[in-house]
């Protein structure tokens, strides 16, 4: 069994290691450095942490003016009120400017579990994928998640990236390369490929693992960059035997399920792809794993679309 | 400069602001020309700034948090050297580096992109905060009347004061009017130096549009130890074009070329 560490305790510790790297690095949140984990920087290195309180749009507005006197900001609080509450902020302070700050979104989809649905975020994706020269990004596990936080720091311009709640398995080594924009296939297959980003990766692939056990072959890709997407790697699915599932914690409106459907109408492509995520409606208290079984997005859903996905490539494609 | 010098710019800064409104058949001019004399005062007088080293370090920075005076901001750049005069009449125009509201990435010398109100003083705490840390650099931002009705504004207040952000300073235009009205009509916003002293800051009501008053404040904002200053600054909206002044009319609305004619002349320049 691998070992569980929550993405945003990854945040944390890239944090401290960033700050000990650059000292123009600069972190900043709105009264949840527990919870983000920015309180990691915050006790190695108080001068350059910044509490906004409990406002995200003066927390966004403040890194903004930081990153532009020559900072690299880190911003921090729940997606739900870093790309809700403060869309705007980010929308022309932020993105229209190009401004050097990293938008660092933690407790982002179900996996915020209890507090319900006014904590659980399902379209940040939606929100900042839309926007010009905003990089985006949605880490699995705890070794990605700090590679991309670095990698982050280190280009010039706005980046969000989405962290999770919830601990979950450490699927990368540090040794595998983690790329922005560039998808990562953990397992080979041809009668289907599963489509995956940020913390639902680890039941793509227990559910790849039990489709192979009854004989179908899943290939797994981890999209843990949604903007730059990834076209070759889609294309290159697209073009196969099988059909495509994508999966998210995320509405299925605006999120990787869009994404990779723009890519293949663009390119003329029409392989069947099942998107799973949450349907048109918003979400609710639970434990995080009753609520990805609830909408669709477990091992076992994700399993069961495959299987449906295979049977209709079968009876569709046959002679 | 000297002050007569400084009160000839204000009156040249705002006959460039007629005539980018008038150019443009677009545009802002009320509220540029009620801010006209505190934009001169900064551009030509308190602010360390350099024409040919736009992104300078260390230099002092101006947030147009009221973005949508940017006839008054680009008329400022122009009058300073940091882009030619003739560029002014290029205003809205497609293709023009002097966008509707000001873009930091399409004109050297601004120094944040503005025009969504309440967001420019938030952007300023952060440069402050930045200036701190560095221990160089003053920052000024200019909020309209109206602008501090929307509540980011106080927000940013709140923050600049925890903070003990002495190197900011915020100028509120106080002219009274927005685009619905009086602002007492509209949702009242008085009393506005209550209301930041309340949140902690150093508060200077001045005449807004007397150069010595407006000198003398901005230097003793820069005296004003750990906490941040606010100037509310009495004003008149179109101040200098009779037809204009005191009228929300003229919030957002471009004059056509006898109205032109007439504003300039009364403004000392010939059309």
């Amino acid at each position: 069994m691998a070992d569980k560490i929550a993405t945003r305790d990854s945040y944390g510790r890239a944090l401290v290691e960033l700050g000990a790297s650059d000292p123009n690095v600069v972190v900043l949140d709105a009264d949840l450095s527990g919870s983000t984990k920015s309180g990691e920087f915050k006790k190695a290195y108080p001068d350059r942490f910044f509490n906004a309180g409990i406002a995200e749009c003066d927390l966004m507005g403040m890194a903004t003016g930081l990153a532009f006197s020559g900072k690299t900001a880190f911003a921090s609080t729940f997606a739900m009120f870093a790309t809700g509450r403060a869309y705007e902020i980010i929308r022309n302070s932020i993105a229209y400017t190009g401004a050097n700050v990293k938008i660092c979104a933690t407790h982002a989809g179900l996996s915020v579990g209890e507090d319900g649905a006014s904590h659980q975020c399902l379209e940040d994706i939606s929100l900042m994928r839309g926007l010009p020269g905003m990089t985006v990004l949605d880490p699995a596990d705890d070794v990605s998640a700090r590679k991309l936080i670095k990698a982050a720091a280190e280009m010039q311009g706005p980046v969000y990236i989405r962290l999770g709640r919830a601990a979950v398995p450490v699927v990368y080594s540090e040794d595998d390369d983690i790329v922005i924009g560039k998808a990562v296939k953990l397992r080979e297959g041809s009668d289907v490929t599963i489509m995956s980003t940020g913390n639902v990766l680890s039941e793509a692939l227990a559910a790849a693992d039990q489709l192979a056990e009854e004989g179908i072959r899943a290939a797994v890709l981890d999209f843990h960059t949604i903007k730059p997407i990834d076209e070759a790697a889609i294309i290159e699915a697209a073009k196969g035997d099988g059909g495509i599932v994508t999966v998210e914690d995320h509405f299925v409106t605006g999120g990787l399920g869009s994404a990779v459907a723009e890519v293949m109408a663009k390119q003329g492509l029409g392989c069947k792809v099942k998107m799973l995520g949450a349907q048109d409606r918003f979400g609710e208290s639970g434990k995080p794993g009753e609520l990805y079984k609830e909408y669709g997005i477990d091992a076992a859903s994700i399993k069961q679309a495959a299987t449906e996905l295979c049977a209709w490539t079968k009876m569709n494609t046959a002679p | 400069m000297e002050i007569t010098k400084l009160k000839e710019m204000a009156q040249t800064i705002r006959q460039d602001i007629i005539r980018e409104v008038y150019s443009g058949n677009s545009g802002h001019p009320g509220g540029s020309l009620s801010c006209a004399d505190i934009v001169t005062a900064l551009y030509f007088e308190v602010m360390n700034i350099d024409p040919n080293d736009p992104a300078m370090k260390g230099r002092d920075r101006f947030v147009l948090s009221k973005g949508h005076a940017a006839p008054a901001l680009y008329a400022a750049l122009a009058e300073r050297g940091y882009f030619p005069r003739e560029e002014l009449t290029t205003l809205r125009r497609m293709h023009s580096r002097l966008q509707g509201h000001p873009s930091m990435n399409k004109l050297p010398g601004v120094d944040m992109s503005t025009g969504s109100l309440g967001q420019g003083i938030s952007v300023a705490v952060g440069m402050a905060l930045a200036s701190k840390l560095d221990g160089q650099g003053r920052v000024y931002a200019l909020l309209g009347d109206g602008e501090i009705q929307e509540g980011l504004v106080w927000e940013a207040a709140m923050s600049a004061a925890h903070y003990g952000l002495d190197t900011l300073c915020a100028v509120v235009d106080h002219n009274g009017l927005q685009i619905d009205g009086r602002n007492d009509d509209v949702m009242k916003v008085n009393p506005i130096d209550e209301k930041f002293k309340a949140f902690g800051w150093n508060v200077i009501c001045i005449d807004g549009h007397d150069m010595q008053q407006i000198l003398d404040a901005f230097e003793a904002a820069k005296q004003c130890k750990g906490k941040p200053t606010a100037i509310v600054a009495e004003t008149h909206k179109g101040m200098g074009v009779s037809f204009m002044m005191d009228n929300a009319g003229w919030h957002g609305k471009a004059p056509n070329e006898e109205q032109a004619r007439q504003a300039i002349e009364e403004l000392g320049g010939v059309f």
